[in-house]
């Protein structure tokens, strides 16, 4: 694997300056007051639902919103770890190692996928481990949780590869945060038009919202997964075909 | 002798700019070739083709054998490059960043320790490998990145501009280093420095307005460099018609005050006549030398005819 010393040196890199941890530390925060409050909501309404058969138990209260709000957070930040992927190599004329070295394009795009992708997996790692807290003093529907963490892993991974995209396109870092958080937001929203006309459905399926509430539902289906792949896949490509062109340059 | 390098009528446009234009050359195992141009004249962009970080708009460039477009992992394979900028990382040490190299090209755990000792020696980084890329001064972040292109021992070296902002020191180790490697590697060395050329290549590229207007060995530009002409300077004024009256002198002409140029027959070399003249007729002789042309001159010359026209 070609790939794994250019993932290797991204990580290190990305722990070495401050912006790594001081998102893993925000985010971490934010995450656990957001975990704290839903707690306290659960705790209030406990009481009435204990009557009610069928009621909604822990996980539908807790994890699924938390896991709803860590996605706006990744939404949020994600463009922030991607941003410098392959624009910093360039400013730095970094690039031209790689472009030297015997590794294919695809290695490098793989590379600081894998990268930004490991990173996230810790953060959600770190995330994951407050439901899991639960387990101390009740039960989870590990099905539902299990569904829940399958859909943050495959959104993390499109957030990554969307993020790598736009970072092979722009030429500053900051031009590749922007355009990252406004696509990414605009796939968020899409399916925010009216539900009555014909075209809404295709808004729909672009939703990345739509395809990742099924999964938090635990509602694990092949059409959205295969979205999340397709999704992955094509950015990757499009990160490798738009390398390629730095080659051909006019 | 085998070839490494083959490049053939390889032209390169930028929109309508023509960088490089239908240049063949190629390069044998163990030759150091030097590659001159002034700025702008298409020296780092041939250099990057050849590595494979630009694409020729057309020709086709062969390493070892392996069409570069075709079979690029293969080809970059034997190759070692220092771009222009030197290819670094601030926040690495220099160990660290020499490794994440060696793994790029691929070399095994057991060799990259290694491999990095021997590079650091090199370059003269031995005991620096703790040190932050960052801190290091711009000699210094040059020799690193030499050391990255040598690191994993290939066959065919492509330094652009290596001494490029190093002290006068730096700058003779590291062209004893560049002819050094000429023993063992080829070696391709861009720069727009003469002395280097003469210093440190077996093989002498002029590249002028994206063509090649120059290709010889140094030896034969070394012979075209001596000319037969004298340069002498007196402290008192000599009697001109004595001077020109020596057997084999063609022309005299006075250069500043009692400085002359002599221009003589190949054959003959009247330095001794006139020192004896001068001494006899106590002209006070303070200086007397062969004139050589230099790299300059040649250069200059076949660039500057160009330049004229536009």
């Amino acid at each position: 694997m070609n790939s794994l010393p250019i993932a290797g040196r991204e990580l290190r890199s990305l722990f070495l300056s401050p912006l790594a941890w001081t998102i893993l530390g925000v985010s971490q925060l934010i995450l656990a007051y957001m975990f704290l409050t839903q707690l306290d909501y659960y705790l209030s309404l406990q009481a009435k639902l204990a009557g009610v058969a069928g009621s909604p138990g822990i996980t539908d209260l807790i994890v699924a919103p938390l896991l709803g709000n860590a996605a706006v957070i990744f939404l949020l930040i994600t463009p922030l770890i991607t941003m410098r992927l392959i624009t910093d190599e360039r400013r730095n004329k970094t690039i031209s190692l790689l472009l030297s070295a015997p590794i294919s394009l695809t290695d490098i795009i793989f590379g600081k996928f894998l990268a930004t992708f490991v990173f996230l997996l810790i953060m959600l790692f770190f995330i994951a481990l407050m439901p899991l807290s639960l387990l101390t003093i009740g039960e989870l529907d590990s099905g539902k949780f299990l569904a829940g963490l399958l859909g943050m892993i495959l959104l993390l991974a499109s957030f990554a590869a969307l993020g790598l995209y736009m970072s092979s396109i722009a030429s500053q870092p900051t031009v590749a945060a922007v355009a990252s958080f406004g696509t990414l937001l605009l796939l968020w929203i899409i399916d925010w038009a009216n539900s009555s006309t014909s075209s809404s459905h295709l808004f729909e399926y672009l939703s990345i919202a739509r395809h990742f509430e099924n999964l938090l539902q635990g509602l694990v289906k092949t059409s959205d997964v295969a979205y999340f792949i397709l999704f992955i896949t094509s950015f990757l490509i499009l990160s490798i075909r738009r390398l390629d062109n730095d080659r051909l340059q006019q | 002798m085998s070839t490494l390098i083959e490049v053939n009528h390889v032209s390169r446009l930028f929109g309508q700019h023509c960088a490089v234009n239908d240049i063949s050359f190629s390069i044998s195992r163990g030759e150091v070739l030097g590659f001159l141009g002034p700025n702008g004249a298409g020296k780092s962009t041939t250099m990057r083709m050849i590595c494979g970080n630009l694409t020729p708009t057309s020709g086709e460039i062969k390493i070892n054998g392996y069409d570069i477009v075709e079979h690029p992992t293969l080809a970059k394979a034997e190759l070692g490059f220092l771009p222009e900028i030197p290819p670094l990382y601030p926040e690495l040490t220099v160990d660290e960043y020499l490794r994440y190299c060696g793994k790029l090209h691929g070399l095994k755990k057991p060799h990259i320790n290694k491999a990095i000792e021997r590079g650091k020696s090199k370059c003269g980084l031995t005991g620096m490998g703790q040190r932050l890329i960052a801190n290091l001064s711009k000699g210094f972040q040059q020799r690193i990145g030499i050391a990255q292109a040598i690191l994993h021992n290939p066959s065919i070296i492509i330094l652009d501009e290596p001494t490029v902002g190093l002290d006068p020191i730096q700058i003779m180790e590291i062209r004893q280093l560049i002819r050094e490697l000429g023993k063992e590697h080829s070696v391709i060395l861009s720069t727009h420095i003469l002395p280097e050329v003469q210093q440190s290549c077996s093989r002498v590229q002029i590249i002028h307005h994206g063509k090649i207007v120059l290709s010889d060995h140094i030896e034969n530009l070394e012979a075209r460099m001596s000319s037969s002409s004298l340069i002498v300077n007196f402290q008192h004024t000599p009697n001109q018609d004595i001077l020109k009256s020596i057997d084999g002198i063609t022309q005299l002409t006075p250069l500043e005050k009692n400085r002359f140029q002599i221009q003589h027959q190949q054959a003959s070399n009247p330095a001794l006549k006139i020192a004896e003249l001068a001494v006899a007729n106590r002209w006070g002789l303070l200086e007397l030398s062969p004139e050589k042309h230099n790299m300059e001159q040649i250069f200059l010359s076949l660039t500057q005819p160009d330049n004229s026209h536009e």
